[in-house]
């Protein structure tokens, strides 16, 4: 009898580890469900620390960190989690992961941790988080969630460097700090103090979105 | 089971613990690091009030050459140990601890940043912003009027608006200000509201645009932190 009811569940572990229906978690939230550009989550801080490109890809990492280990802890004990009190345990969890990459940054990267501030504190309320902890690790294994955690993190990750990009250099010259105008013998290159401002971040931020819906043809209903 | 209210006391009571023992595990292994990023950042800042420091520069071997500094109290008399006995470093100064204090109790580091035979004089200064606290140096000339530059930081000030502060091109607008007025006041250097109202006398200097809580706070911490150092002025004068 034993014998027979474990065959199943030793056949459907063989899935592999990145099979195709799994693949699709990382690559839906990379453009088709993007949490910026589709879903418009996480929109504070993508507008908030993308004045440069250093502090934004330190900022992605630690998202990324948080997504991926909070939805696995979340999955592994979505079977132990009191239904009624999963929203706070669900944010006991990300905050804790939040101010763990917190506290090492101050250790090893203060003067990036100084520049995110407060930003780095408030990835406890995005949005991205949250939704993806409510939406699919309560209901999903374990090693799809962290797929899961990695589509969506990433799918953040790429929107937000991309802004970064644009809006260094040409409000700043520089990409990472280095001056690329100057570099090509262009030292008077005409620096645009509103992709400083938060103004510019939403202004590039339309723009990706305008072409993205163009190539994809979604529209909102 | 899952739902009764000993299993949810039990699931958040254990999920605490673990958390918590978590972070403070975390907070202590990671502190010896922090506290020697918060040094180097410190020593930073006060060199930012004299000069503009590069990427590569070595801080701490700058630091070491350049600046002496001492601890003064309110009376302007320098102390060398504290109450217990031990010898005071100035760098170890809590300016946030001291803060909470009367001012007259409080205990002032001086930093003296020797260039040639000219000095200047680099004081911590302290205060409120809109939301937290807020803090800098100012480095003074050596007829203790004129301002030589500012480095200043904060806890919680709005990006973009308040935490402006912390930019090259506000700092760069205190220099060569003068800290008293002809008739030999102390009035500080103050931001006036908004931007771009210039030009300003010797007292005054383009606001922020959005910020002018903080930049009162700005204003307020200068002007109290100048008349702390007052009696040591009149004294350090006298010796020179």
């Amino acid at each position: 009898m034993s014998e027979v009811a474990e065959q199943p569940v030793a056949k459907k572990k063989s899935e592999a580890l990145l099979s195709k229906r799994r693949r699709k978690f990382v690559s839906d939230p990379l453009v088709d469900d993007n949490p910026i550009t589709i879903q418009v989550l996480g929109i504070c801080s993508a507008l908030a620390v993308t004045v440069q490109m250093k502090p934004t890809m330190v900022m992605s990492i630690a998202v990324v960190f948080v997504i991926v280990f909070s939805n696995l802890i979340i999955s592994a004990l979505r079977n132990l989690i009191p239904n009624r009190v999963r929203i706070i345990v669900q944010l006991a969890v990300i905050a804790s992961l939040v101010v763990l990459v917190d506290q090492v940054l101050k250790a090893f990267l203060y003067d990036v941790s100084k520049v995110l501030s407060v930003f780095v504190g408030l990835i406890i309320t995005n949005c991205i988080v949250m939704g993806r902890l409510e939406a699919f690790a309560m209901g999903n294994k374990p090693w799809d969630s962290v797929l899961d955690g990695f589509g969506s993190g990433f799918g953040y990750a790429w929107i937000i460097l991309t802004v970064a990009f644009f809006r260094e250099l040409l409000g700043s010259g520089s990409v990472f700090g280095f001056k690329v105008f100057e570099a090509i013998g262009w030292e008077s290159f005409p620096t645009n103090g509103l992709m400083v401002d938060s103004i510019g971040a939403f202004i590039i931020l339309g723009i990706i979105i305008w072409v993205q819906r163009t190539k994809t043809g979604y529209v909102e209903n | 089971m899952r739902q009764s209210n000993t299993y949810i006391y039990l699931f958040s009571g254990i999920m605490t613990i673990v958390l918590g023992g978590m972070l403070s595990f975390a907070a202590e292994v990671l502190k010896p690091f922090q506290k020697k990023q918060i040094e180097l950042d410190t020593k930073k800042q006060i060199l930012g009030a004299v000069m503009q420091l590069n990427e590569q520069d070595d801080v701490l071997a700058i630091y070491d050459d350049k600046i002496q500094s001492i601890v003064v109290t309110y009376n302007g008399d320098v102390v060398e140990q504290d109450d217990s006995g031990k010898p005071l470093i100035a760098e170890k100064v809590n300016i946030e601890k001291n803060f909470k204090l009367d001012p007259k109790e409080r205990l002032f580091p001086v930093f003296k940043y020797n260039e040639g035979d000219k000095t200047t004089y680099i004081l911590p200064i302290f205060g409120n912003g809109l939301w937290n606290n807020i803090w800098g140096y100012v480095a003074l000339g050596d007829d203790f009027n004129t301002i030589k530059g500012i480095a200043l930081d904060h806890r919680g000030e709005t990006p973009g608006l308040g935490a402006r502060i912390t930019e090259k091109e506000v700092q760069e607008r205190y220099k060569s200000k003068k800290v008293y007025n002809s008739s030999q006041e102390l009035v500080g250097v103050s931001m006036v509201k908004g931007e771009g109202k210039g030009p300003h006398d010797d007292h005054h200097i383009d606001g922020m645009a959005g910020a002018t809580i903080t930049g009162n706070g700005v204003n307020e911490m200068i002007l109290n932190y100048l008349g702390y150092y007052e009696n040591y002025f009149k004294k350090e004068k006298q010796r020179n």
